[in-house]
């Protein structure tokens, strides 16, 4: 269905270890304009360590990273920062700056490195908080906002960058269950607005209602991917399936 | 009696003009200090083997080897060596300054390594260098919980520039030995320098306090986080 499109990011053959353990053997995804990919599978897969090696914060051993048909050199600095300009990240445990306001939180990028002027990038900033509905909070510190505040100003900050891609690492997994649904809905506004994001999230209805595939990891591979409606249909073999069942009885649990 | 409190009363103006020295000292060696402190404290933890090789050596000499050998190593020695004819001020301050930043170093390291890992990474994926990522967002954090031990730090510099006297520079005790040894006033007048000293040192640490108060982030408890 997506693929007559040509690909903004492709990542081809990315391998990572840490000492002995190899840690991602050999993935590859590629990723259109307005694609929006789920991560799931047990922890200790290489969900993570993907995510952060698309970004370069982790340094893939081996592999190809391409954004807009242009190859990343990985012993470039000038190249590293620059596709992490493009390709905005949310973290599961928020990694909000704590000595700056939710406002400041959002200008210091702009200022540092897109080099804006103060007002421009308040002007900016107020805009990103306003579209998350934290416009009232601008001048409190991450200490003093919630988790789903925290996660909120964290997606505004990721945005105000102007990323072609999103990558979010378990965006709700720190919450309290009843703080998810504020930053789930923020999430689904940013799909609806076409933002060509991925993501790894054991949050069914995420599962269910965003993606235009799933990519099922373990033991450092792609073990299975396609559209939810082939993988998670009823009577369906696939781990996939099998994971999301799960899933689906904890959250009955919880509930 | 009557003689000691008028020997102290006449000699009051100066002992204080010593403190000016004294504070002058101080103030000099900590910024130093700071400034050594911090560059080495980043170079101690992101820097590579080499740089981290080096200024672990650095650390270890300055903190092995007494201040008194140091101000006679520089002043006699070093000094003289190079051609260089600095003051028994300078010394003084230079050595104190490289001896706090050895131990300045230490504490902003361990500030460093204290803070949350995730803040570092957060700004390099908003394409943020590591330099403007250390400037803007490991510093700032790291200063602020640096300020106790800071103040700390500040209280052993006070009192280790008395050792300024031994090269002749006229500071608090110089100038007190200097009146002692004249009227044989020993008892009030070293007790005049201890409470001038002693008040130096309060008045510093109750002004680093306020400094922590008022930088202080909204919402985190003082001391420590969460």
């Amino acid at each position: 269905m997506m693929t007559d499109k040509k690909p903004i990011l492709r990542v081809t053959n990315i391998t990572k270890s840490f000492g002995d353990i190899t840690i991602l053997k050999s993935v590859s995804i590629e990723l259109a304009k307005g694609d929006i990919k789920i991560l799931i599978g047990p922890s200790g897969g290489g969900k993570s360590t993907l995510l952060q090696c698309i970004n370069c914060l982790v340094l893939p051993d081996s592999g190809e990273i391409e954004l807009d048909n242009k190859r990343i050199h990985f012993t470039r600095k000038q190249d590293i920062y620059r596709l992490r300009q493009q390709v905005g990240m949310i973290f599961q445990d928020f990694n909000l700056f704590d000595h700056l306001t939710a406002l400041d939180n959002i200008t210091v990028a702009l200022r540092k490195v897109k080099k804006m002027s103060k007002k421009e990038a308040e002007k900016r900033a107020r805009l990103e908080l306003k579209q998350v509905g934290l416009d009232d909070k601008e001048d409190l510190y991450p200490a003093q906002l919630s988790g789903g505040q925290k996660q909120r100003v964290a997606i505004a900050r990721a945005l105000a960058m102007d990323p072609k891609i999103l990558l979010l690492d378990e965006p709700t997994s720190a919450l309290d269950p009843t703080l998810i649904g504020e930053v789930i809905s923020v999430i689904k506004e940013l799909a609806i607005k076409g933002m060509t994001m991925i993501m790894a999230t054991h949050q069914i209805s995420l599962i269910h209602n965003l993606a235009d595939e799933i990519l099922f990891m373990e033991d450092g591979r792609i073990v299975e991917q396609g559209p939810p409606g082939a993988l998670l249909a009823a009577g369906n073999t696939s781990k996939s399936q099998g994971f999301c069942d799960l899933l689906d009885k904890l959250s009955e649990v919880e509930e | 009696m009557q003689n000691a409190l008028s020997v102290v009363f006449d000699s009051l103006p100066y002992l204080l003009q010593g403190s000016f020295l004294t504070a002058g000292i101080v103030v000099f060696a900590m910024f130093l200090g700071l400034f050594i402190g911090i560059f080495m404290s980043v170079g101690l933890v992101y820097g590579n083997r080499y740089i981290r090789y080096i200024l672990t050596v650095y650390v270890w000499i300055f903190r092995g080897v007494p201040v008194v050998v140091l101000l006679f190593l520089f002043y006699f020695g070093l000094f003289a060596f190079l051609g260089l004819n600095f003051s028994a001020f300078a010394t003084v301050s230079i050595v104190l300054g490289m001896t706090t930043g050895a131990y300045q170093a230490n504490i902003f390291k361990g500030a460093i390594l204290s803070l949350p890992q995730g803040q570092f990474k957060a700004a390099s994926a908003l394409g943020m260098s590591d330099i403007q990522a250390i400037k803007s967002v490991v510093l700032p954090q790291m200063l602020r919980l640096s300020i106790p031990a800071w103040s700390n730090e500040y209280s052993i510099i006070l009192k280790d520039s008395a050792l300024a006297f031994v090269i002749g520079a006229p500071e608090i005790m110089a100038r007190t030995q200097f009146v002692a040894s004249r009227t044989y006033q020993h008892l009030s007048l070293y007790i005049t320098a201890g409470i001038i000293y002693f008040l130096l040192t309060w008045a510093g640490v109750i002004g680093l306090r306020k400094l922590e108060q008022y930088v202080r982030i909204p919402g985190y408890s003082q001391h420590g986080n969460q």
